[in-house]
């Protein structure tokens, strides 16, 4: 107790000073772990290190070798994103290689066979004839221009020409891929379309131009009208003027007059500004016909040229008769100007005369013939003086005028001349221009002449290359047609004959197989008949044999009724049915009288009774173990009884498949036994009990019979239901 | 079969008892009527008694591995 205690103590204490002991080692671990922490930390580095570097110097590898590069962005996977982010594109990727690759199959694809090459450069050319009618106009302009009309091979070789690089462009523009012919209805359905557009396009040309036409020639006559208009007033008011001035009439019609001048003036100032506007309009209108006779001009529609044309000739007419009676007007009011002068002078004159008069008679005013009765004799006098000083004066200036008559001549014809010559060189200027216009416009209309006649050139050609292509199609076709047609009877004859056979082949084997189908069907109603009969002979079999079981059954169930320490019934009753229903059957009967009178008049104990009665009967075998013939005094018995108590064996051992000497000890027989009968096995249970010798034996007796004699019932019962089994599943036929 | 030996047992131990009680009573009988009150005779007849008891038993025992023969005179 004491020492279990200091253990006790010991324990406790080497447990404290463990424990104090286990900071120190922590701590030593700790240095360790921070040892190792630092240790990691480097590790991580290291390696964080090495991964930069390997990318970096991956990246700059790739940068400098392409084919790297692609193998790199194939094999791993966001790669040719990371080098795309840090380098750029690929400039040596796949993609661009496979486009060289298309682009270096176009050229072997141009130079196609001669025949499919003119065959498309026939299509191209009725496809591209509106764009290469404009530019055979480009080009013929500068034909025209050194003006070999005449040479119409050297037209065609310009078309044989400008096709070919047109058609170069069409077919690079047409065919990104593979080159092919457009088919007749897409080119003819595209020719119906240009033609729908040029109609289109030369309607929209023609309706703008007859409205521009329509409304410039409306705005021109209305100018022409305006200015004729004050040229009307203008000659009426000079007119009007001139009566004015030299016309002697009666004061009262002199107011009339000048009244009338008055809104002649007013008429000619309106006209002429209601001219002006009107030029400015019709300018206007002029300018904006020829804005869109341009814009058509550019149009490439050769149907637009005459109309043009036309439209040129109307606009170079009107701007004519504009400018014509523009100058007309121009005239009538210089010569206005004249006489305006002239009344300005005649006026100016009249003033001075009233002035003097005024300042000689300042009392008399206005009209001075009105006043021959107011005026007296001095002032006649001063009148005449002052008129004959006048007229002195005049004289005088008439006489200095003649003098100088001649120098202001000079002067006025040098004037007149200078202003003639200007005149002159504007109406030179206009007339130049408008015989350039002329002959512009006389160029225009030949140049299209010329283009419809070279058009319809063209068209006999094209038609008559058409014709012969039609023709050699045609012979191509008959000659393909023979062909195909022999094929084709070839086809069908061979077909024809392989369906014959194969038919043939067909009913053979239809025939085969409907004789087969007949003897096996009359093979199976032979079959049919048999297996009935041989069915009825089992069934009366199956019979017997289901009697035979049933009997055996309930012999088996009386072997069952043994109650715990009682016997079965006797199997007499059992027995019997079981003789009566195999009357005929050797082997049964003989089971059947195998079995032991005991059992048939008295029953068997079932196994489970006997096992209990064998653990009964086993404390008394090892009581009496040690006694047989020799050792049987009662002190053997107390001895025996003395073993007894004291030897302990195991209730039950797995018996050995030999037995040896050591073996057939009672005790251990015992156990082997009490194991099989443990695990139901009666018989290896009995033979172990048999093996008891001396009075073990003799205590063992009654139940080694039993169980002899259970055993051989249950043997025979189950040899006859086996049997009864066997013959049954021999007998019945599966479902 | 197990029965008659516990049968056996029975009969044995009553035999047994039976004449050892006897044997006892004679014993006393005898001492007291001859022997002066003396002990002897008692344990002798309870010796006897026991003794027939016992013998008896052991031959009750035994009883099935006796050979009985029988003499065969010449003749």
């Amino acid at each position: 107790m004491l020492r279990v205690f200091l253990r006790g103590a010991n324990t406790k204490a080497q447990k404290c000073l463990y424990g104090r002991a286990h900071p120190t080692n922590l701590q030593h671990h700790r240095h360790y772990t921070s040892g190792e922490s630092s240790g990691a930390a480097k590790v991580v580095a290291v390696g964080l290190v090495t991964l930069g570097s390997s990318i970096g110097g991956t990246v700059l590898y790739a940068k400098w070798d392409p084919k790297f590069r692609t193998a790199v962005e194939k094999n791993i996977p966001y790669s040719d994103w990371l080098l795309g982010m840090a380098l750029g594109p690929n400039p040596y990727s796949p993609v661009t290689a496979h486009k060289k690759q298309v682009e270096l199959s176009q050229p072997p694809s141009m130079m196609t066979e001669e025949s499919r090459s003119s065959k498309i450069k026939k299509e191209k050319n009725i496809k591209e004839e509106p764009s290469v009618s404009t530019a055979s106009e480009t080009t013929s302009a500068p034909v025209y221009s050194a003006q070999s009309i005449e040479e119409e091979c050297k037209e065609c070789h310009h078309h044989g020409d400008t096709p070919v690089p047109a058609m170069v462009e069409a077919v690079d523009s047409m065919t990104e891929g593979p080159l092919k012919e457009r088919p007749a209805e897409e080119v003819t359905a595209r020719l119906a379309q240009q033609e729908q557009e040029d109609q289109d396009i030369l309607a929209s040309v023609s309706a703008s131009l007859e409205e521009s036409l329509a409304s410039s020639a409306k705005t021109t006559l209305q100018a022409i009208g305006a200015q004729e208009a004050a040229l009307q007033a203008i000659g009426s008011h000079t007119h009007k003027l001139k009566e004015a001035m030299e016309a002697e009439v009666p004061p009262d019609q002199k107011s009339a007059q000048w009244r009338d001048l008055e809104t002649a003036l007013a008429e000619r100032r309106s006209t002429v500004n209601d001219a002006g506007a009107a030029l400015l309009k019709a300018r206007d209108a002029l300018d904006s016909l020829r804005s869109v006779i341009d814009k058509a001009k550019e149009s490439k529609v050769a149907a637009v040229q005459p109309l043009v044309l036309a439209a040129e000739e109307n606009l170079h007419s009107m701007v004519v008769d504009l400018d014509q009676a523009v100058t007309k007007v121009q005239s009538a009011e210089s010569e206005a100007k004249i006489v305006s002068q002239y009344t300005e002078l005649v006026n100016e004159a009249k003033r001075q005369f009233q002035k003097e008069l005024s300042s000689l008679t300042p009392e008399i005013q206005a009209n001075w013939k009105g006043l021959t009765g107011k005026l007296s004799a001095d002032d006649l006098n001063a009148l005449i003086a002052h008129a004959h000083r006048r007229i002195d004066q005049l004289n005088r200036e008439l006489a200095e005028q003649r003098v100088r008559e001649q120098v202001h001549i000079e002067a006025a014809l040098e004037q007149q001349k200078l202003e003639d010559q200007k005149a002159l060189d504007k109406a030179v200027h206009t007339a130049t221009q408008h015989s350039k216009e002329e002959a512009r416009l006389e160029q225009e209309r030949k140049l299209s002449e010329l283009r419809e006649v070279m058009e319809a050139e063209m068209r006999t050609q094209l038609r008559r290359q058409a014709a012969a292509h039609t023709d050699h199609l045609r012979d191509i076709l008959k000659v393909q047609e023979q062909e195909l047609r022999s094929e084709a009877e070839q086809v069908l004859n061979s077909k024809m004959l392989e369906q014959e056979t194969h038919y043939r082949q067909l009913t053979q084997e239809q025939l085969d197989n409907f004789t087969l189908d007949m003897n096996a069907a009359y093979a199976r109603l032979k079959g049919m008949e048999e297996a009935i009969d041989s069915h009825v002979i089992a069934e009366e079999e199956a019979r017997k044999a289901h009697q035979l079981w049933l009997s055996v059954e309930a012999l088996s169930y009386t072997l069952k009724t043994a109650g715990s320490d009682l016997p079965t019934k006797p199997l007499e009753s059992a027995v019997q049915a079981i003789q009566d229903s195999c009357c005929n059957n050797e082997f049964a009967l003989a089971l059947a009288s195998a079995l032991p009178e005991e059992s048939l008049r008295r029953g068997v104990y079932s196994e489970a009774s006997l096992r209990s009665r064998f653990n009964s009967l086993r404390s008394m075998v090892r009581r009496v173990a040690l006694i047989d013939e020799s050792h049987n005094s009662l002190y053997q018995y107390f001895l025996s009884y003395l073993q007894a108590a004291l030897l302990f064996e195991e209730k039950q051992a797995m018996p050995p498949t030999q037995l040896t000497n050591e073996d057939l000890d009672p005790f251990k027989l015992l156990s082997y036994a009490s194991y099989c009968l443990e695990h139901e096995d009666l018989e290896l249970a009995a033979k172990f009990v048999n093996q008891l010798r001396g009075e073990a034996r003799r205590v063992v007796q009654d139940w080694l019979t039993e169980a002899r004699l259970t055993l051989e019932t249950r043997q025979v019962v189950t040899l006859l239901s086996a049997y009864a089994n066997a013959v049954g599943l021999g007998t019945t036929q599966a479902p | 079969m197990a029965d008659e030996h516990g049968r056996k047992w029975d009969r044995c131990l009553a035999d047994t008892a039976v004449k050892t009680v006897t044997g006892i009573s004679v014993g006393i009988v005898l001492s007291v009527l001859f022997f002066k009150r003396r002990t002897w005779p008692v344990s002798l007849g309870s010796g006897m008694g026991l003794g027939m008891g016992y013998s008896n038993c052991q031959h009750d025992f035994r009883s099935p591995y006796l050979l009985h023969g029988n003499m065969v005179k010449d003749q």
